[in-house]
């Protein structure tokens, strides 16, 4: 008997009994619309983290900081002074975020880190601080300078990424700027130029100038709630903040920034680069690492979520077991009259595992169908009223792979819940089925 | 005479062990020849059906030998069988088995989808086959709507689809009308005269036994008696 014949056969013998196969279906559709929303929560979920990570750190860098050699332990309640430590407010956003006290760095610190292998480039991150922003209400408001590299894609709402390479003076302001600003919406903020306020070394008030070129979303990165300058605007604003008494070489940092080749590197180079740095005393902190504990929740809470859908497909697989038991049993002749004519065994197996397959195919379809559709309904009504705060989260979201993963593991275990009566049909000797009444 | 189509000898079949042991078939010798028409003449529980269910190589013997064109059957294989049964072999049986849901054409066709042969020649043989049996006007009609005499004829008409060289009837008309009766078995023997194919027939039935070139009758298991009439 040919495959196809055998599936077509399957369809036509699995709608015989309509009535028993709707509510078996409805049983099966139960489960993968479950499984549908389960997941595309968790897709949802983590395509946000994915777009805000870029915003947080480019893959390529790692955040390293001095481990103080008087105190490595991190801040726990007052710490005495010491003259070579910086209190430094970590860049780190999100869970954790706290004060970690480090030792300051120089050049011949940034000169042992670019020693090391697989490092393209170490930079000094320049921590810069601006007094007031003003835009064209000429009302200065507090702001707070976002920490910008290379590398990093900001969470936009208009316009376009900084450019580190360009030696205009150009910002990024975070959406919840525009209003006080006095910009009416993004669109028109885009091109305009808007005022800093800071203090030079010697303490004399100043302004510099830049244009807006972006308009941020609120989310988790640094244009969450600042402004961000690019390279051009940092350099001159944190030339004017340094005394000028110092050289280039006497100038403390507390963080610095380190691109490494990651093109060229495994996980594990990577895990070994960041042991190096920590056995030179230094303290590093990758995007996954910032990340990782957060998704690492996310994923488990899905996890369990999923493992409830699965828990409702197991049980709408003992629904198909019991259909097609019945459907052995009602067919006990025609299988041995099959099997008088020449059918193999395998076929027969084939013909009612098969007939699972369509009963679990059409129970997924309809389940990953509706899933979808109320699924992308809910989320679009929720990322207008309770998430409107996080703009670009989309808490049920849907890609092909995981759609065609919930269809596969529906129709498996319909497959496997079908095999038990399909081995039973196939067992079946041909002489006492004939006999059967 | 030619090689027999079927050479059985010392054929032994019990079911069971010990005490619960029973013999259905007890020491059975017998030549079928191509052509022949034999009827398997007893009670029941005689051993009739098991006999054909031996012959039909639907099961097989506790000892003993059939050879069928000259070859043992005894080593044949699983897939081997299949295809022997479903080329070789047409059954016809007492309750027909006809899916009632299905036309009589998609009935009719069965041994060619097994078969592997693709639908549209499934198509034009099962039509010509039950123009030959007059029911090509009920190809479409669900095989439930149809009379005994209907459905036996459609069960003829799947017998005889694969251009068997055997036909197994079991009670052919054990279920029909002495008229309709008749009619079927007319069927059956013009087969065997005018296509040479050879009829095995078991039936209590000494009407239908008696229209057959040859008669075996069974008793517990063993011929007690053999009877030909040259046809």
């Amino acid at each position: 008997m040919r495959f196809s014949s055998i599936a077509g056969q399957s369809a036509k013998n699995a709608f015989r009994s309509k009535s028993r196969t709707t509510l078996t279906v409805i049983a099966i559709f139960i489960g993968a619309f479950t499984l549908t929303i389960t997941s595309g929560i968790g897709t949802g979920i983590n395509r946000y983290i994915d777009s805000t990570i870029a915003s947080i750190g480019a893959e390529d860098v790692l955040t390293v900081t001095k481990i103080s050699t008087t105190d490595v332990e991190v801040a726990d309640g007052p710490q005495e002074y010491s003259p070579d430590q910086l209190q430094a407010e970590t860049m780190r956003p999100g869970p954790g975020q706290g004060s970690v006290t480090v030792e300051s760095m120089t050049q011949a610190d940034f000169d042992i880190l670019q020693s090391l292998d697989h490092v393209l480039m170490v930079e000094p991150v320049k921590a810069v601080t601006v007094n007031f922003i003003e835009g064209p209400s000429e009302v200065p408001y507090i702001v707070q300078l976002g920490a910008f590299v290379e590398g990093m894609q900001l969470t936009l709402a208009e316009g376009e990424q900084l450019n580190d390479a360009s030696s205009t003076y150009e910002v990024a302001i975070a959406e919840s700027y525009l209003d006080a600003l006095g910009f009416s919406s993004a669109a028109e903020a885009i091109g305009k130029s808007v005022d800093f306020g800071f203090d030079d070394a010697e303490g004399n008030a100043q302004i510099v100038s830049a244009q807006v070129v972006a308009v941020t979303q609120p989310g988790f990165g640094p244009g969450a709630d600042n402004a961000v300058p690019n390279a051009a605007l940092k350099d001159a604003l944190f030339a004017a903040e340094s005394p000028s008494t110092l050289s280039p070489g006497e100038q403390e940092f507390s963080t610095a920034t380190l691109w490494f080749d990651v093109e060229n590197m495994t996980t594990e180079q990577i895990d070994e680069l960041q042991a190096e740095i920590e056995a030179a005393g230094y303290n590093s902190t990758s995007t996954a690492d910032q990340l990782g504990t957060f998704t690492a929740v996310i994923d488990a809470i899905i996890m369990v979520l999923n493992a409830f859908a699965i828990i409702a497909l197991i049980a709408a697989g003992f629904g198909i077991v019991n259909t097609l038991f019945m459907s052995v049993q009602e067919r006990t002749r025609e299988i041995g009259l099959m099997k008088a004519m020449g059918l193999a065994s395998g076929r027969v197996f084939l013909l009612f595992s098969m007939e699972a397959v369509v009963i679990g195919l059409l129970g997924s379809l309809i389940g990953v169908g509706v899933g979808m559709g109320i699924g992308s309904v809910v989320s679009n009504v929720l990322s207008r009223t309770v998430f409107s705060d996080l703009a670009g989260l989309q808490l049920v979201a849907f890609d092909l792979t995981s759609v065609l993963t919930v269809i596969v593991i529906v129709v498996s275990i319909a497959f496997v819940a079908g095999a038990f009566p399909a081995i039973k049909a196939a067992r079946k000797d041909p002489i006492e089925s004939l006999r059967y009444e | 005479m030619s090689n027999p189509l079927f050479s059985v000898r010392n054929l032994h079949k019990s079911y069971g062990t010990g005490e619960t042991r029973f013999d259905a078939l007890k020491g059975v010798d017998l030549d079928i020849y191509e052509g022949d028409s034999l009827a398997i003449v007893g009670k029941s529980g005689s051993g009739k059906s098991t006999l054909m269910h031996l012959l039909a190589l639907l099961d097989r013997p506790s000892e003993g030998e059939i050879q069928l064109q000259g070859k043992e059957t005894s080593t044949l294989k699983g897939r081997q069988l299949n295809a022997i049964r479903n080329s070789t072999f047409g059954f016809v049986f007492q309750q027909f088995f006809l899916s009632p849901r299905e036309s009589v054409l998609e009935n009719v066709v069965l041994p060619l989808k097994i078969a592997g042969v693709s639908s549209r020649e499934q198509k034009v043989r099962g039509m010509n086959v039950l123009e030959q049996l007059e029911l090509a006007d009920k190809a479409k009609n669900k095989a439930t709507n149809l009379s005994g005499g209907q459905k036996q004829r459609s069960v003829i008409a799947r017998a005889l689809i694969n251009n068997p060289s055997v036909i197994f009837a079991d009670e052919p008309t054990g279920n029909l009308d002495s008229a309709t009766g008749a009619k079927v078995e007319d069927i059956l023997f013009d087969l065997n005269k005018r296509q040479g194919i050879t009829l095995v027939v078991v039936t209590h039935d000494e009407e239908l036994a008696a229209r057959c070139s040859r008669r075996i009758y069974i008793s517990d298991g063993e011929i007690v008696r053999t009877e030909e009439v040259a046809a």
